[in-house]
């Protein structure tokens, strides 16, 4: 009997190995690039080379010492975090408007709110140069500011959205008929049953805004984000100093990611949870 | 304790004791959604401590009418009255009435006790008034030892128990339940009809209850509205509603009759090969005969004076465990169901008989969708 369960099993794992080598192509399609960059931030020899000789963290002394660098970074957490918090302010409000709201316009509106997240970065970088062009605004990380902040308010409406259409009405009624007025309900049972998709577009909005290249170099001023910096020194000749900033940053999205999975197994989790989880896992990547 | 129905409370001039006193009016309600009508002209009084279940099919309106009265929806017409309270005219939180809803509502981000509590909480009582009332009622619905689990972790009839305790818990003068059975089955559901009905004497609240289900509303109402397309068709005891439908609607939905169309000429009336002598005046007649007052008699026996007496053919046979229900036919277009003990096998023909006075007069209900 038992041998006999151990040959189905053999059996079971035999047959599909394409399968199986199928997955891990694709895994490596996805992943060997990153394992490359994080290997070659630690390579002595520079960028160039295989395989990677002398071992060494010195590029992470190099960028440690690195100000401008830091700058960027320190820049491009300001950008992520303003935008993040200007996308919540004005797309939760939204989603709660297309979710209860009858209003003239509504079924355009809902489609106007998708339109940056199908729009090139191109085309919203341009018109919003143009924009602040025509009103004499000048160009600063301001400028690139309200750019991620009003390209990325759609990404917060649709994921609110879906967290609402989700919701059970009736258990706002509950809370009216238990005796909690309007308010009272919004904060007790509405914005609780909402916070993982809050959370999960405030991550989604940050990473978005943390490696966004298209409209930040339309909007750009005199101080760059990371992005930018990148970009810029890649013109002049890499080095895998860059290599252990990437490093770094995908490590802090690896914790960002596992903190919020975490979060949201305690919380029971939903669907739209996982949805989050993969959209920020693959700008992470 | 018995409740009179309101009707004969009403016409009762001197105000005993006995006599229950009105919680809630409903006057004239109607409401359309759009060109929709889905209530029109509704009137029902609940009494103190008093079970009324609205009974209906799926889309009478019923669900729509017990929202307007916890005021999640707003009436196009009428009044709502507790007390001298006009209640129709305040939001949801300020009315003493809460809900059990169908599918229990309960908040999934608090636990069974959080739930509980959270009317009391609202409402700013003190901690430990929160505690021992939310303790009381928990033991009430007998969920203790769930207190700190969150809904999700129990099953379904433990979650009714939780919405029924999270209503009671703020002491409502009047609970509103929406076909809160419906998600169970068939014999929990049976049980908790019981429990709820010995906690509703127990707890002295006045319950509205919805339902689809006739059986339920037999079993548990002191009295059943029953609604058909927006229009209430009877209010009454169920035994009253079963023995003395209105309509030929009532008679046909809460459980099984023979409509008999007659043509009554000089107080006879008269269907197909069928006579009884009646107290109507001339003309078309509607009478419902329940299946149970058809008795099957041994053929060549006396007639009993003033029984009526009819020859048939059985033609159909449903078993129904203690009874049968079998349908005779007596003539061309005479085809009567009668109950009978389940015993008796395909006697092909048969005697039927039964009196006069449990040919019951009904209307007939109006034509409408």
């Amino acid at each position: 009997m038992e041998l006999l369960v151990s040959g189905n099993r053999r059996e079971a794992t035999k047959g599909p190995r394409w399968l199986l080598a199928h997955a891990v192509a694709v895994f490596a399609f996805l992943y060997l690039p990153i394992a490359v960059l994080i290997l070659y931030s630690f390579n002595g020899e520079g960028v160039g080379g295989f395989p990677p000789r002398h071992l060494t963290f010195d590029w992470y002394r190099v960028l440690f010492s690195d100000g401008p660098i830091w700058d960027s970074v320190w820049n491009s957490l300001h950008v992520a975090f303003a935008a993040m918090v200007i996308s919540l302010a004005i797309g939760v409000p939204a989603a709660l408007a297309l979710d209860r709201a009858q209003f003239p316009g509504k079924a355009l509106f809902r489609r106007l709110v998708l339109l940056p997240l199908i729009l090139p970065g191109v085309i919203t970088g341009l018109s919003l140069l143009m924009l602040f062009n025509a009103a004499a605004i000048k160009l600063s990380l301001l400028t690139i500011v309200l750019g991620h902040g009003t390209a990325l308010i759609s990404v917060a409406t649709t994921e609110v959205f879906a967290g609402l259409q989700k919701l059970d009405r009736a258990q706002e009624e509950a809370s009216l008929d238990l005796g909690a007025n309007y308010w009272q309900t919004f904060w007790r049972v509405t914005m609780p049953n909402l916070k993982l998709s809050i959370i999960g577009a405030a991550l989604l909005i940050f990473t978005l805004s943390m490696d966004e290249i298209a409209v930040s170099f339309f909007l750009i001023g005199r101080d760059n984000t990371l992005p930018l910096e990148i970009w810029g020194r890649l013109r002049r000749g890499i080095t895998p100093e860059i290599n252990a900033v990437s490093t770094i940053i995908f490590v802090f999205s690896l914790v960002a990611i596992v903190v919020w999975y975490r979060l949201r197994m305690r919380d029971g989790g939903t669907e739209a949870g996982m949805e989050v989880v993969e959209a920020v896992g693959g700008t992470a990547s | 304790m018995v409740f009179l129905p309101y009707s004969t409370a009403a016409s009762v001039l001197d105000t005993n004791a006995a006599t229950p006193k009105t919680l809630l009016s409903i006057h004239n309600v109607a409401k359309h959604f759009g060109k929709n009508i889905v209530l029109r002209n509704i009137s029902l009084d609940i009494a103190e401590g008093e079970f009324l279940t609205i009974l209906g099919e799926s889309g009478s309106g019923k669900t729509t009418l017990l929202r307007i009265v916890a005021g999640f929806e707003s009436a196009t017409a009428g009044e709502v009255w507790m007390g001298d309270e006009r209640l129709d005219q305040r939001p949801p939180y300020r009315r003493r009435v809460n809900t059990v809803f169908q599918h229990y509502a309960l908040f999934p981000h608090l636990t069974v006790e959080e739930n509980v509590g959270y009317g009391l909480r609202v409402a700013k009582r003190p901690d430990a008034e929160i505690k021992t009332r939310v303790e009381d009622a928990l033991a009430k619905v007998k969920m203790t030892a769930y207190a700190k689990v969150k809904p999700s972790k129990i099953s379904g009839g433990q979650q009714q128990r939780i919405a029924l305790a999270r209503a009671l818990v703020n002491r409502p003068k009047l609970l509103l339940l929406d076909e809160p059975l419906s998600a169970l089955d068939a014999n929990l559901r049976r049980q908790m009809q019981l429990e709820l009905k010995s906690l509703q004497r127990e707890v002295a609240i006045s319950f509205l209850f919805v339902t689809h289900d006739q059986e339920e509303a037999m079993v548990m109402s002191d009295r059943i509205a029953l609604l058909r397309s927006g229009e209430l068709e009877q209010v009454a005891a169920p035994r009253e509603i079963y023995s003395r439908p209105a309509t030929a609607y009532v008679a046909q939905f809460i459980g099984h009759t023979n409509l008999l169309e007659t043509e009554v000429r000089g107080g006879i009336a008269r269907c197909s090969s069928l006579s009884w002598p009646v107290q109507l005046a001339d003309g078309p007649a509607l009478f419902s005969l329940r299946p149970e007052n058809i008795a099957v008699v041994p053929p060549a026996t006396l007639v009993v004076s003033g029984r009526v007496r009819l020859p048939g053919r059985v033609v159909n046979q449903a078993f129904h465990g203690a009874t049968e229900l079998i349908r005779v036919q007596c003539a061309e277009e005479l085809v009567l169901i009668v109950r009978t003990p389940s015993s008796v096998a395909g006697h092909a023909e048969v005697e039927l008989e039964f009196s006069p006075a449990d040919a019951v007069p009904v209307r007939k209900s109006a034509e409408r969708n």
